[in-house]
């Protein structure tokens, strides 16, 4: 079974960090992820962008952007893609798309990653 | 992470939202300042012993105002008991205070504590050294090292700009939408400040203060987060988070500037520089340009330029014009001529230089450009004044050795009195 495991902690404490602390904080969860993709069993690790860089797009008859992060505690993350796209603008059509293909409601939130490691597992 | 790392962290986090708060409840900046004090010793001895509670900013606007109540009822329990309503009517709980967290009260309370510091009547380095002392939490001694003046010189600056803010009646209601956007824009001007007393310092010996470009960037990611939907905002933390990811490049390893064109672009923050590309994306989907975002999209094409000789001079000489048009000044002005050299030669730079020569008399940078593009154009002894000129109006030992280089080579160069060379295209 894969499992994704997501990573939650206040950004405004986190973005009080020094260079230091955060350059510390990266290096022993490197050694943690090490071991795994040695063994492995790491798939994709991303670090994304403060959800000052997000945008959302609310579902709909007629899609919605928005500025800032998802805020509604109403709805629970299902899943996420990671698209590579030129511009903001590609990314919300791409989302768009995505959208008219699913029935529901719902938001995307679409966040820029600051890393990306494709990681260990096969297709 | 150590526990009192964290806890250094959260508190500094919680800071502006906090204090906000209390100076709403207590209308008194040095109250409320006392009162934040007073909630992180507590914190730090608390949070330590019992783990840190989940809303730390609640935990100290609850701990700092029954701290800074006590102070208040055993002064005056010296002189009269109080009436007993008068005491109840201050038993608030906390779950009340973390409902009023949650509301627009939060958003209004940090601009406030933000706008404060932006008085009119304050000099613009009283205004940073507030913002410093006040929003950011720096120590009085900390201040007085990034603007390389004593303790108390510093403290006494400090103090003088606290009276007369307390003397300019800041109104405490919600503010209207045309008030909150007036003191919005005020508030970016003095990030910009910070930023820029970081940047290019105005005194002492380091050219570069990246602790306070940086704590600049956390400001306006809090405003950010508090406004998000303003392209300004948006447009301001991609000009910084652009021009900081330069840093590691702007100076050689003597401390000597190194220009544009020779910085190693290898050393430039990649990530910062995409977080800001990506805010600017966002800010530039509204429509509404602004000075901000116009300047981060000219830092943008350096950013995307992999060489130097990539630069897309033409587009930027554009962005140029369209900054003086919403902000005309005369130091842009000059910035559009270094560019205008680019692309069509440096006589159609000089020429645009001569009519801001009376307004930027006394400007470093005037003299240092002037210089270089007299030399380009082979006047020697003309560019030799500028440097002359530039030399004594630099503000650091590494803007002063900057252009003695210009002048060490002209020395060199004086017999062979070479022919002009032209811009690159």
């Amino acid at each position: 079974m894969l499992y994704a495991i997501l990573c939650y902690d206040s950004e405004q404490v986190t973005g009080a960090w020094t260079k230091e602390q955060d350059a510390a904080a990266i290096a022993n969860l490197e050694v943690v992820q090490d071991k795994l993709r040695k063994a492995g069993r790491l798939g994709p690790v991303a670090r994304l962008m403060p959800t000052t860089a997000a945008t959302t797009l609310r579902k709909g008859k007629e899609a919605v952007v928005l500025d800032g992060p998802f805020a509604e505690t109403k709805e629970q993350l299902l899943g996420f893609y990671v698209v590579d796209c030129a511009s903001l603008e590609e990314a919300i059509e791409t989302a768009k798309d995505l959208g008219r293909a699913s029935s529901s409601n719902g938001c995307f939130e679409i966040r820029p990653l600051m890393l990306f490691k494709p990681g260990a597992l096969g297709a | 992470m150590t526990d009192l790392a964290w806890i250094h962290a959260a508190l500094t986090a919680a800071r502006p939202q906090v204090l906000g708060a209390l100076l709403r409840y207590f209308r008194d900046l040095d109250t409320a300042e006392e009162a934040f004090q007073e909630a992180s010793l507590r914190a730090l001895q608390n949070w330590v012993k019992n783990g840190p509670p989940r809303d730390p900013a609640a935990w100290l606007i609850f701990v700092g105002r029954n701290a800074a109540l006590d102070v208040t009822r055993r002064q005056k329990k010296q002189t009269e008991l109080p009436p007993e309503e008068a005491i109840s009517d201050l038993e608030d709980t906390e779950e009340e205070i973390a409902e009023r967290l949650d509301g627009a009260h939060y958003r209004d309370d940090v601009l406030r504590l933000l706008f404060i510091c932006c008085h009119p009547e304050l000099p613009a380095t009283q205004q940073i050294a507030l913002a410093l002392r006040i929003v950011s939490g720096l120590s009085v001694a900390e201040i007085a090292r990034a603007f390389v003046v004593g303790e108390s010189a510093m403290e006494q600056r400090i103090t003088r700009a606290k009276n007369r803010i307390a003397e300019a009646d800041v109104p405490f209601g919600p503010p209207s939408a045309t008030e909150r956007a007036e003191r919005l824009a005020a508030v970016l001007v003095v990030i910009y400040l910070i930023f820029n007393e970081g940047y290019s310092a105005s005194g002492g010996e380091a050219h570069i203060r990246a602790s306070l470009c940086e704590e600049a960037i956390r400001l306006s990611r809090l405003l950010l987060r508090l406004f998000p939907s303003e392209p300004e905002v948006m447009g301001l933390s991609a000009l910084m988070l652009l021009q900081h990811a330069r840093t590691a490049a702007r100076l050689d390893d003597e401390g000597a500037i190194v220009l544009l064109e020779d910085q190693d672009r290898s050393k430039w923050d990649r990530d910062l520089m995409a977080e800001g590309l990506a805010l600017l994306d966002k800010a530039i989907r509204h429509r509404s340009p602004g000075p901000y975002q116009v300047q981060a999209a000219i830092a943008a094409l350096h950013a995307r330029a992999q060489r130097f000789d990539d630069t897309d001079w033409t587009e930027i000489e554009i962005l140029y014009g369209t900054l003086e048009r919403l902000q005309p000044s005369p130091v842009i002005t000059l910035n559009r001529a270094v560019v205008v050299a680019k692309v069509r030669g440096p006589a159609a730079a000089l020429e645009m230089l001569e009519p801001l020569a009376t307004r930027l008399s006394s400007y470093f940078h005037f003299f240092g450009v002037k210089g270089a593009l007299l030399l380009q154009l082979g006047r020697a002894d003309d560019a030799r004044i500028a440097f002359d000129r530039a030399i004594a109006l630099a503000h650091t030992p590494a803007e002063a050795a900057h252009i003695r280089l210009h002048l060490d080579r002209l020395a060199k160069d004086g017999a062979s009195k070479r022919a002009t060379s032209p811009a690159k295209q």
